[in-house]
């Protein structure tokens, strides 16, 4: 392989990540900010979203692309903080409690996730973004019309005045930050969350096990060839729809870390864009739509954010309006997200174009047996068809 | 080495899918430590038979069979492949099933890791244990030393040269302890011919330790080379069950392409042709399942140029490579022009037409009319059929030229339909392709491929499709390359008829050759292209 070559390819391979860096590293002068300040907010940042963007990796070894499914365990999260709060349970008790309710609706949400992505094969991030559609019309519903009444609610507070449905904006101050809380470690003037921390390392650790398991194993084998795992005896759509179960439970934690750093939730909204910041900022940390490591989510969440920080800033400074920043931030994240795949298609088409070179040695094609090597070569790179 | 009682005995299997007979009364037995040569043509049987041992569920779905298997004395009745696995057997596929991004090892053990329970066992199941990768490691360098082959354990299979790929498949049946009989379906297809040498190697140590093994090649030379016993299908018959003793590859190849009855005439014009009219050069199509590496010919003008081989060789690449439907490369000249590949609409505009073998696919817009289909690559490329209306601001379909067209095919091909209006998916098999060739007609080619063109269609509508083309080629000169698996029918009308063989061309015949000739041809043998 040629320099140019290698560097094409290491190019197009880290094309997001390269251009993120820039673009953020150029921002941070006019915004005006310390290095100190940026820091702490990422500090910050990566407790709150980094569980959310792990929940992502799953599917992504099981071969189902990035899962914008996803957005089903943050309402699981959601409706069981409203219970929570509901319930008047405070500090991070009420966390467990909104995680114990939240459980079982996210394994039930992830099993059907699951069903649909298994009949829409090859095309479940698509499937997963609609899903997501359909299922917040009746996450809406539920609290909307049957929370207080159908259901009753005891805390009149959360409830608007018409008597059923929960308010728009829903005070969390009850387990505001009760889980950053626990343990604040102090170091040269940064505030670190140390539980919140303990408990994504404790996920990290979880997942490098998971994929030691055979569990994990037939996942790996599921997500690069459905077919041969099939004749293998692999139950493949089962292990699909445990991945998918998995993601949106960890999702719906993911979610209650989340709103409880945040400490208010946008009832009707808050999930809205949680499966669409997740998957920028996993993509951003390098990742693609087959290939992800734990790596790329830290990375991700790091580089993401620290733009969120830096844009409104910087828009306000260049362009005399922090709207410019807001703007660049929803921009950029789709951006990340088209690019990202273009770049993944492109690749899958290159290669098609690379193994059709060794469909025979050449032009010439003339010695046999040369001839032949090369064209057996080929016909593994465009096998499984016939 | 072949002696006591069969390990596995095939009593009088005969299966039908729907009246359709592909296998007949079949009867053989496989001894241990025997390796048996399986060979056939094309729909001889040999896919039915290996689903029928494998207990393939599309078996059953269609009837099941007639018949017993019998496996070390006792009859069995698979409902899956993996009872079949159960029982011993092991299948080595034409296509690799490995995982690309595994290595050899977990390709080896897979699904069949080597495990501890972990704590979470008891709550989740089985799939929780963690897998013990020393012990895999250990199990697939078992394997691989059974087969007296070197092959990295740790080598990612994405990275492997082909013939570690199918070392790796073969490793993968031997991990297993049960496996007593091994089935390889033409495991020397993609193999250099030194890889292939070190298989039968392999394959001939197999047996010596005990394994029987059924071989189906149709490299013919690899199976004299190491079967002890050959049987020949051919329609669906045992034509021939013989010990590997005094046979010849000739012998075998007229066993395995010979019709016993009728011998329909192969014609002989010895017509002369001077004139070039497709010059192809080093062609390349990247087709599924029909790859085209390397080929070369030459169409004279005016000519029935015939294309044969078996199926997944590569002649149906040809035409559809050199029309533009799949990626292409090489050269290709038509009467001194070179025709851009990978551009249908280009090659439709230069004068070639085709009738694709995949009729109902690419050959006729199912949901339309007659007269549509047959106007519509007329109207598509060379704007006919079509009226200017507003002087010309925008063209409309001209309905009656259109029905004066359809109705003059309908005539002249006899084609069976209630009313040009009619839906080309209502007509028969025999009136779509006769619609097929009409709509290939009425672009007036110079040159015209049809591919397949009388698969899946009675005898009598066989016999005027070919009329058809013998009659276009002889009043009007069109020059025609046809593609075709059924040798006979390239014999009836073709002037010279090239066999392809592995992507290549194996050599070109004229259609009086020896029925055997062209046998050797389709099974690898290494020949001077012999020109007409």
């Amino acid at each position: 392989m040629s320099a140019q070559k290698k560097f094409v390819k290491f190019f197009s391979q880290y094309a997001v990540v390269i251009i993120f860096v820039m673009i953020t590293v150029a921002a941070i002068p006019p915004s005006g900010l310390s290095i100190k300040y940026i820091l702490q907010e990422i500090i910050t940042r990566l407790g709150r979203n980094s569980f959310l963007v792990l929940a992502l990796l799953l599917p992504i070894y099981a071969g189902m692309g990035l899962n914008f499914g996803m957005t089903l365990g943050a309402m699981a999260g959601q409706v069981g903080l409203i219970f929570a709060v509901n319930f008047g349970i405070s500090n991070w008790h009420g966390l467990l409690f909104a995680l114990l309710v939240g459980l079982p609706i996210s394994v039930f949400l992830g099993w059907i996730c699951g069903l649909v992505m298994n009949r829409a094969k090859g095309r479940e991030m698509v499937t997963g973004y609609i899903l997501a559609f359909f299922i917040n019309g009746i996450y809406q519903f539920f609290v909307m019309y049957m929370l207080g009444s159908v259901i009753p609610m005891g805390n009149r507070a959360i409830v608007l005045s018409r008597g059923y449905g929960i308010r728009n904006t829903l005070n969390l101050e009850s387990v505001r930050q009760s889980l950053d809380n626990i343990l604040v470690l102090r170091v040269g003037g940064y505030a670190v969350p140390v539980v919140t921390f303990i408990i994504i390392a404790l996920l990290c650790i979880f997942i490098v096990w998971f994929k030691k398991t055979k569990l994990g194993q037939d996942m790996r084998a599921v997500g690069q060839d459905m077919v041969v795992a099939e004749a293998a005896g692999i139950p493949v759509e089962k292990t699909r729809i445990i991945a998918i179960i998995i993601s949106t439970v960890l999702a719906c934690a993911g979610q209650i870390i989340f709103l409880q750093n945040m400490g208010n939730l946008a009832t009707y909204n808050a999930h809205d864009q949680t499966g669409f910041f997740a998957v920028a900022a996993i993509l951003v940390g390098g990742a693609s739509v087959t290939h992800a490591s734990i790596a790329n989510v830290f990375i991700g969440v790091t580089l993401l954010h620290s733009m969120f920080v830096v844009s409104p800033l910087a828009g306000q400074k260049l362009f005399g309006s922090a709207m410019i920043g807001e703007y660049f931030r929803q921009f950029i994240g789709y951006g990340v997200i088209a690019l990202s795949l273009v770049l993944y298609a492109w690749r899958t088409r290159k290669a098609a174009a690379d193994a059709r070179l060794g469909l025979r040695g050449g032009t010439n094609g003339s010695t046999k047996v040369s001839a032949v090597k090369n064209g057996a070569n080929g016909a593994a790179g465009n096998g499984g068809q016939a | 080495m072949a002696n006591g009682s069969p390990l596995l005995s095939i009593q009088h299997v005969s299966k039908d899918f729907y009246g359709n007979v592909v296998l007949h009364d079949v009867s053989f037995d496989l001894r241990e430590g025997e390796i048996l040569g399986l060979v056939g043509e094309n729909g001889a049987g040999k896919t039915t038979l290996m689903r029928i041992l494998f207990g393939m569920p599309v078996i059953a779905e269609t009837g099941g069979f007639q018949g017993s298997v019998i496996i070390g004395g006792s009859e069995v009745h698979f409902s899956s492949p993996f009872d079949a696995l159960d029982a011993g057997l092991g299948m080595v596929h034409q296509e690799f099933s490995l995982i690309p991004g595994f290595t050899t090892t977990e390709n080896i053990v897979l699904n069949r890791e080597s495990m501890r329970p972990s704590i979470l066992n008891d709550v989740f199941g089985d799939r929780m244990s963690i897998l013990l990768r020393d012990k895999m490691r250990e199990r697939a360098e078992k394997a691989i030393g059974k087969l007296g082959i070197e092959l990295d354990p740790d080598m990612l299979v994405s990275e492997m040269p082909v013939g570690h790929k199918q070392f790796t498949e073969i490793a993968r049946e031997i991990d297993r302890e049960q496996t007593r009989i091994l089935i390889l379906d033409e495991p020397t297809a993609v193999l250099t011919e030194s890889e292939a040498e070190v298989l039968l190697q392999t394959l001939k140590r197999l047996a010596s330790e005990g394994i029987a093994i059924i071989f189906i090649s149709h490299r013919l030379q690899e199976v004299l080379a190491i079967a002890n016993r050959i049987v020949v299908l051919r329609d669906g018959h045992v034509v021939k069950d013989t010990p590997n003793e005094h046979v010849s590859m000739r012998d075998i190849a007229s066993w395995m392409v010979g019709r016993s009855l009728g011998e329909t005439g192969a014609r002989s014009e010895g017509r002369k042709f001077s004139d070039i009219a497709l010059k192809v050069h080093h062609l390349w199509v990247d087709m599924p399942g029909e790859t085209v590496r390397d080929v070369s010919f030459d169409v004279h003008k005016g000519e029935i140029f015939g294309i044969g081989g078996l199926a997944g060789q590569g002649k149906l690449g040809i035409p559809n490579g050199i029309m533009g439907l799949f990626p292409a490369g090489g050269e290709v000249i038509l009467e001194g022009n070179t025709v851009p590949l990978n551009a249908p609409a280009k090659a439709l505009a230069m004068g070639m037409g085709f009738v694709s073998e995949d009729r109902r696919g690419v050959g006729l817009l199912l949901d339309e009319s007659l007269e549509w289909n047959i106007a519509f690559t007329a109207m598509q490329v060379h704007r006919q059929y079509l009226k200017k209306v507003l002087g010309g601001l925008f063209s409309q379909r001209d309905e009656r030229a259109m029905e004066d067209l359809c109705k003059e095919y309908v005539s002249l091909l006899d084609i069976k339909c209630t009313s040009t209006k009619q839906k080309a998916k209502e007509l028969s098999g025999g009136n779509q392709q006769k619609i097929c060739l009409a709509k290939a007609f009425a672009i007036k080619p110079s040159l015209l491929f049809v591919s397949e063109p009388t698969r899946g269609i009675d005898v009598g509508a066989k016999k005027l499709v070919l009329d058809t083309l013998h009659h276009y080629n002889r009043d009007f000169g069109t020059t025609i390359v046809m593609v075709s698996s059924e040798l006979e029918e390239l014999r009836s009308i073709c002037d010279r008829i090239a066999i392809v063989d592995e992507g290549r061309i194996a050599g070109i015949l004229p259609p009086t050759a020896d029925i055997s000739e062209f046998g050797l041809l389709m099974s690898g043998a290494a020949m001077e292209a012999v020109n007409a």
